[in-house]
């Protein structure tokens, strides 16, 4: 390489490191272990009550029951809204009756009003 | 690639079982030891639970999708929270469990010249970036808020700041050839919908945000491959903005000639575009806009609350700080509610996005003592006196206290 351009390459290089975030460790991996784990499942059991049915034959499937446990108590048009959030937005397929049922036991679970 | 997800068969099984069936096929949160978060109106009791693979002491918020909040002790041990206590937060619960890493592709697509499909040793063989920087989700603290809101009801335990490896989303992004016209790049992991119609988690950077050679693709956190409940084995790192960005498992980027209208970026996670994010209950017309920019914080981590000291006697205080999008300029304390601050001392800087360690002598007059800590990043943003609120409990960062009883 001709002097002028190694003088240029270790100009350029000094300003890109200062341009740089702090050296790399030492440690960085530089291979992967696959993984295979199992996760908890969540067994807890809804407390008992009127539309306890329906709560957990349509909730379960995506929540664990501490879901709705550690809610604070929450008026019922908040609980309203939140079962039909499941509805529109995350497309949980939930019956009308079931609907109602579901926003009947939250509201006397964890009601405010 | 091998993934594999234990939610659809169990799914299967709860559909002709009793739930309390599932207790024999999957590991136990054992109760035995409970934190409270201290949450206002009480319900704040959070069980510890070590059944987690790859955590430690977790405090469980919900078993699944798995929300784990980090025990607030850990903040005190230093600045960078180790990967078997940092927090955890999925969407949807269907989250591979199994990940064959010679097999796992990140794909580059969309509005690009080349389509990529990279392996990890590709990544590997790129140029290498390392940051320090906090994770904290939208709406850690939203357990604290008045009136409560609904969503996971976390105490200051839904962050942490981790040294993050990885290359550049930018280095990426040029080798695949962002065509012109691209106005947004979408990320999207590997964790899928329970139901089918359901919206995939995916969240949307502009593209020259995408390229501002700061957000990056960790493979490693804290020098080890990412934990799965981490979002092994790559995960996107937007330093300065709430976590919601930072994509879990990404397996997908796909470059967009047009503003991205899915529904975690359009409608979920958005905030008032007032100040702090701020309103009031039952207010409507508000506009409403994605998430972004961080806010600083601080808080106290080696007292609690009604700790006892001693009157008269020198009382060492210290925590963590962070500016949020931008580094810690200063972090005082008031004795007074806030009609005079002073200084502390700030610990080593680990970069403009990292928690830093502050610490102050105080002298406890005799009685109850109320301590305020404030932080003020480097724009000069400080904390609120005063905490704000939205109905999703997200962005809380007032000026945090304790109260020392001196005897």
């Amino acid at each position: 390489m001709p002097m002028r351009t190694a003088v240029l390459v270790a100009v350029l290089t000094l300003a890109t490191a200062a341009m740089r975030p702090p050296a790399l460790a030492a440690d960085a991996p530089r291979s992967f272990r696959s993984v295979d784990i199992d996760l908890p499942f969540g067994d807890l059991a809804p407390p008992p009550g009127p539309g306890v049915e329906a709560f957990t034959s349509n909730c379960l499937a995506c929540h664990s029951v501490e879901m709705v446990l550690t809610q604070p108590p929450l008026p019922r048009a908040v609980w309203q809204a939140e079962v039909q959030k499941m509805r529109a937005a995350f497309a949980a397929p939930i019956a009308d009756d079931d609907a109602k049922q579901i926003v009947d036991y939250l509201a006397q679970l964890k009601g405010s009003d | 690639m091998m993934i594999r997800s234990p939610v659809l068969d169990r799914r299967r099984f709860l559909a002709g079982a009793g739930v309390a069936a599932l207790a024999a096929v999957a590991p136990r949160a054992r109760a035995d030891e409970v934190v409270d978060l201290g949450l206002p109106g009480g319900g704040g009791t959070r069980p510890v639970t070590t059944t987690y693979p790859t955590k430690g002491k977790m405090l469980l918020q919900r078993t699944r999708p798995p929300l784990l909040e980090t025990p607030f002790e850990v903040f005190d041990r230093g600045v960078v929270t180790p990967n078997d206590q940092f927090y955890v937060r999925w969407h949807w619960s269907n989250i591979p469990t199994q990940i064959d890493a010679d097999a796992f592709r990140l794909q580059v697509r969309g509005h690009v010249n080349t389509t990529l499909s990279l392996s990890l040793r590709d990544l590997l063989a790129m140029p290498a970036v390392e940051m320090v920087a906090v994770n904290q989700c939208s709406g850690n603290s939203r357990g604290l808020y008045q009136p409560r809101v609904p969503g996971a009801q976390w105490g200051n335990g839904a962050m942490g700041n981790a040294r993050w490896t990885g290359v550049r989303l930018k280095d990426v992004l040029d080798s695949a050839g962002v065509q012109p016209g691209a106005v947004a790049v979408r990320l999207k992991g590997l964790d899928e919908q329970v139901m089918p119609d359901g919206p995939h988690f995916m969240k949307s950077l502009s593209v020259d945000h995408a390229r501002d050679s700061e957000v990056m693709i960790a493979y490693a956190m804290n020098g080890e491959q990412l934990p799965l409940l981490n979002g092994f084995p790559l995960r996107l790192v937007v330093p300065g903005w709430y976590a919601t960005y930072w994509v879990k498992m990404l397996d997908d980027i796909e470059v967009l000639d047009k503003p991205d209208d899915n529904f975690w970026t359009t409608k979920a996670y958005t905030i008032p575009d007032t100040p702090h994010a701020s309103m009031k209950p039952g207010q409507t017309g508000i506009k409403m806009v994605p998430i972004n920019r961080m806010v600083p914080r601080a808080f106290f981590t080696n007292v609690a609350s009604e700790s006892r000291v001693t009157a008269g006697v020198p009382t060492d205080l210290r925590g963590i700080a962070f500016g949020g999008d931008t580094g810690v300029k200063q972090v005082d304390i008031s004795l007074d509610s806030g009609a005079t601050w002073q200084g502390t001392q700030l610990g080593a800087d680990e970069g403009t996005y990292s928690f830093r360690r502050w610490q102050a002598t105080v002298d406890p007059r005799q009685g109850r003592q109320e301590v305020l800590v404030r932080c003020t990043n480097q724009r000069g943003d400080m904390q609120p006196m005063e905490s704000n609120w939205n109905p999703s409990g997200f962005m809380r960062n007032v000026v945090e206290s304790v109260a020392l009883v001196a005897a």
